[in-house]
């Protein structure tokens, strides 16, 4: 029963994990770009809901911190990442690197590193013994909502066609008349406001700090290459199975295990399977 | 290719020398400490170049085999009692031995794949090494001060420290210098422009990266003993540090990735860069978005780095540069 309960709250910020971690391989599955901002935005988005969840209702708050998370992504790409875009990976890994030192440089100024935490809370659903708060709940289904809309956009909408397009092949894409970098900028502004949204969502949770950020960037990673890079959907199944390992692990080992396990499936997978879980082989 | 009897092969070994020389004849404890960080820097980012600059193949986590390197030769040291050459030598061989073993799986990975694993291996040698008991899990482990009198006392094993910190990064350049010089060298340079291609013409590239893989890990693993030996005490936050495996890529990029000379002056650029403004009230708290601001403004305008620029723009400086 207890190991149930264990694995109901880890699935349930698998949730969330999955959320973020779909941001990095959005951006990577369209542009082949590693994003190594992804963490700072996060720690970003978290700054933002902290502040925007103490004036605001949720139902305002979080949608306000994903347009926040878009538009500095639109920033993001037009500054470092437009002109390294078809230079090898490291100009690009090293540019987006160079963004989450300036974040964090500049966020370590203005916020110092003390850790803060949002005093929200959304009540405690009780299912018989099980009891689950109700920011996890939440968390999880605003996760849920967003990959969807997600999925509608890319699969229903013209320019939702026009990012996979270009994810496909860019050139034809091009000589198709749409325009790349509209594609492009429009798909790392998703990935960036995904991040900062998943960066609000845990800020529910959990107490952070500017630098918590580089924590969850870590476990996207991770995430990203079990459900295999540049796979959405795969990114929500490897969410919920990291989300599964943090519940059920302390169970029966000392937490910090809990790393050595994930990191050592991670270079499995890696080399195994580096189409990831759900991909060809 | 340049020959041995050429300046440029020189130079890089002679600058090194002559530094180490110079510190060591001033005799002086603050310009010692000073120089340590400096030349330690110089001889990580030179290692990291033989497998980032020559091979093309960008280890984010390097800074891997200066932890376990690190680790070994202190343990050996702590509780084998081991002289400190002796250890640092051993600590060396086993990150080349792990490198090895790590390059068979790894080193099938390609670009951003392999970039992502060698994040993955130095998390997982964090959170291993901090679990791990005989290492002394996560509170690490210190030396007995009474270690320090078979060296003559801690002030001579300091300056010995020294006096190979400036051998090991000295023979890391000589080493790079000889391998971009040679027919190996090339074999990694034509798999850094296209490996697929150098497979077709006779590249064994399985066994050429693995062995720049090893290289570029010895030298890390001598490194990490030394510098613990130095600190007097070794834990896993201190050791796997992915934030320094990144600054070295930026010292490698800012000297010029592929060319001897170029780790050697990114390291010292950008270490100098950093110390003027930690302790300038300016910049103090800003430091790291400055050096971030640097690193976008290398990345996106200067991308062969201060050698490949100087290259550039004096043609004449070329046999000199290498």
């Amino acid at each position: 029963m207890r190991i149930l309960i264990s694995l109901l709250d880890g699935l349930l910020i698998g949730f969330v994990y999955g959320l973020s971690a779909m941001g990095l391989s959005l951006i990577w599955g369209v542009m082949k770009v590693i994003n190594l901002s992804h963490g700072a935005v996060m720690a970003l988005g978290m700054f933002f809901s902290y502040a925007a969840i103490s004036r605001f209702h949720p139902g305002l708050a979080l949608p306000a911190v994903a347009v926040f998370g878009m538009l500095l992504g639109l920033l993001i790409y037009g500054v470092a990442v437009h002109r390294v875009i078809s230079a090898p990976h490291l100009s690009s890994l090293l540019a987006t690197f160079a963004v989450n030192m300036i974040i964090i440089g500049v966020g370590t100024a203005v916020f110092s590193t003390s850790p803060r935490n949002i005093d929200y809370s959304a009540g405690t659903m009780v299912l018989g013994d099980i009891r689950l708060p109700g920011t996890r709940l939440l968390a999880a289904g605003a996760s849920i909502l967003v990959t969807a809309v997600l999925y509608y956009f890319l699969y229903r909408t013209r320019s939702g066609k026009a990012i996979r397009a270009v994810a496909n092949n860019r050139m034809a894409a091009g000589l198709m008349g749409i325009s790349p970098t509209r594609s492009l900028a429009l798909s790392f502004s998703i990935g960036t406001g995904l991040a900062a949204l998943a960066g609000g969502l845990v800020a529910t949770m959990f107490p952070f700090t500017i630098l918590s950020g580089s924590t969850y960037e870590v476990k996207s990673f991770v995430i990203c290459v079990l459900g295999g890079l540049g796979n959405p959907l795969g990114a929500l199944l490897g969410g919920l199975i990291l989300g599964g390992i943090e519940g059920v692990v302390p169970t029966f080992m000392p937490v910090s295990w809990v790393p050595v396990l994930e990191f050592g499936l991670f270079i499995l997978v890696l080399v195994l399977r580096p189409g990831g879980l759900l991909g060809e082989k | 290719m340049k020959r041995w009897y050429q300046a440029g092969f020189w130079l890089p070994v002679a600058i090194m020398l002559a530094w180490g020389a110079a510190v060591w004849a001033g005799g002086e404890d603050a310009a010692r400490e000073k120089a340590f960080t400096l030349i330690m820097f110089v001889g990580l980012a030179s290692s990291l170049n033989i497998l980032l600059g020559y091979t093309g193949y960008v280890s984010f986590g390097h800074i891997v085999f200066f932890g376990l390197g690190g680790y070994m030769g202190f343990y050996l040291m702590a509780v084998c009692a081991w002289s400190l050459p002796l250890a640092a030598l051993a600590g060396g061989v086993v990150s080349a031995l792990i490198a090895g073993l790590l390059g068979l799986a790894v080193l099938r990975l390609r670009g951003a794949y392999f970039a992502l694993a060698t994040i993955g291996v130095n998390e997982a040698a964090r959170s291993f090494v901090s679990n791990f008991e005989p290492f002394g899990g996560s509170t690490g482990m210190s030396l007995n001060f009474s270690v320090y009198q078979q060296y003559g006392g801690a002030g001579k094993a300091l300056w010995l420290t020294f006096a190979l910190m400036v051998a090991v990064t000295a023979s890391a350049v000589l080493v790079s210098a000889m391998i971009k010089n040679s027919r190996f060298g090339l074999g990694l340079l034509a798999i850094r422009e296209d490996e697929d291609a150098a497979m077709v013409m006779g590249v064994r590239t399985p066994r050429a990266k693995t062995i720049a893989y090893m290289a570029s890990a010895f030298f890390p693993g001598v490194i990490g003993t030394l510098y613990f030996f130095k600190n007097g005490n070794v834990e896993p936050g201190d050791a796997f540090q992915l934030h320094m495996s990144i600054e070295l890529l930026v010292m490698v990029m800012l000297g010029g990735q592929g060319t001897v000379l170029g780790p050697l002056l990114g390291a010292v650029t950008y270490q100098g860069m950093r110390g003027y403004m930690l302790t300038s009230p300016l910049f103090k708290d800003l430091h790291l978005a400055v050096a971030g601001a640097v690193l976008l403004l290398i990345v996106l305008f200067v991308p062969a780095g201060l050698v490949g620029w100087l290259r550039g723009y004096f043609p004449k400086l070329r046999r000199a540069l290498e």
